[in-house]
């Protein structure tokens, strides 16, 4: 009997312990990391959809507060149309698969997409984010109008051979992209007025 | 006592060199030694795990109950590997993103379960960081070792800068998974040669 406790009082007080310890050290690595993301994997996403802008998409940035999450979005100016670039997550082969889409204010078309953060397998849909063959097909795309989904599933968007699930799962974050900005699209034109000012 | 913690420090570095001798650790050896950056980055990440896990296991070595203790050795191993992603992630998120998935995989790491169950539970605090070190540093340099060759023939660099002339042509081989179990096999195949009396 006293051996039994002694193992569950040892076990809980070491986790307890190490749940303390990792709550602690994530807090305090938590700003950081998100800067290296926003630095290595966000950062070049931007610069390839909105490549050639008049200002810094980096810079001019605002965030937008939708139920319980806090979505950033950036902003790409040129002469005469403004684009924003958020990021959406859909749910791939390993886990989440971030998509950042780029979308024109006035035509309500896709500028470009591009995959971020990703844990898919190498060679296979891995390939979303090192070849562009895939995301490219949604630009150009009217937000309003198009279905994105697979083929298969009566969307307008061919899946990569070999890497199904991850065709899915971008369709589906594109999809979310497309909800989110028919839903915030008031707000997001009011932020841009505030920026510019 | 300083005598003992040296023995206990240099029998890493040779007489039980993790890679070569022990051969214990193979997983991470194989899989991120492609270069000689990421050996050396994964080392220390697992020198890091070791000389924590080994420095906290022997000093709760009498009030862990026997029969749990790989269950606590895990907690305390799978605390620091958390840890050691999380620093990764916020310092150095290029060679994170290199090691991907082999960081959180420390935690089975043979090598550190094995330092815990077979040295640390059993010795006193110094001897136990003592053995941490040398082995974290016997395995560092094993991967480095390791890394040196297989960058060298399969890409004809050296720490990212050529080492061969311009008309080297490259052993592609050697980079890829093949490669690495034939490189560990003839590294073996030369420290028994080397260590033989």
């Amino acid at each position: 009997m006293r051996e039994m406790i002694s193992m569950v009082v040892v076990l809980t007080v070491l986790s307890a312990f190490a749940g303390g310890l990792l709550a602690a050290v994530k807090s305090g690595t938590e700003k950081r990391i998100e800067n290296q993301i926003l630095k290595f994997q966000k950062a070049p996403a931007i610069r390839q959809i909105l490549s050639d802008v008049a200002n810094d998409p980096m810079k001019d940035r605002f965030k937008i507060q939708d139920k319980d999450q806090s979505i950033t979005f950036f902003v790409g100016k040129q002469e005469n149309s403004t684009a924003v670039a958020f990021e959406t997550k859909g749910k791939g082969y390993g886990g989440d698969i971030g998509l950042m889409v780029g979308i024109d204010l006035g035509s309500d078309e896709v500028v470009g997409m591009r995959v971020t953060t990703h844990a898919e397998t190498p060679g296979l849909g891995s390939r979303a984010k090192d070849d562009t063959s895939f995301v490219s097909q949604f630009a150009g795309l009217s937000i309003k109008e198009a279905v994105f989904a697979v083929k298969n599933n009566g969307g307008d968007i061919n899946a990569m051979s070999g890497a199904t699930v991850t065709s899915k799962g971008l369709c589906v974050a594109a999809s979310r992209a497309q909800e989110l900005y028919l839903e915030l699209k008031p707000e997001i034109n009011q932020q841009i007025k505030q920026l510019a000012n | 006592m300083a005598q003992s913690m040296a023995k206990e420090f240099t029998k890493g570095l040779w007489a039980e060199i993790p890679l070569f001798r022990l051969v214990l650790g193979l997983c991470p050896a194989l899989a991120v030694t492609k270069t000689v950056e990421n050996g050396i980055g994964m080392g220390l990440a697992t020198t890091f795990v070791l000389i924590c896990s080994n420095l906290l296991v022997s000093l709760l070595r009498n009030i862990i109950p026997p029969k749990v203790r790989i269950a606590c050795y895990i907690v305390i191993i799978a605390t620091f590997v958390t840890v050691v992603e999380l620093v990764m992630q916020a310092f150095t998120y290029q060679l994170f993103l290199q090691l991907g998935i082999f960081i959180p995989l420390i935690v089975v790491n043979c090598l550190v379960l094995g330092r815990a169950e077979a040295f640390a539970g059993k010795n006193p605090a110094h001897l136990a960081v003592a053995d941490g070190v040398g082995m974290g540093v016997g395995f560092t340099l094993g991967l480095g070792a390791l890394g040196a060759v297989r960058e060298c023939l399969g890409a004809g660099t050296l720490l990212g800068s050529p080492v061969f002339g311009p008309d080297f042509q490259p052993f592609t081989f050697m980079v890829e998974a093949p490669g690495a179990f034939m490189g560990l096999g003839l590294m073996l195949c030369l420290m028994n040669l080397v260590g033989k009396k």
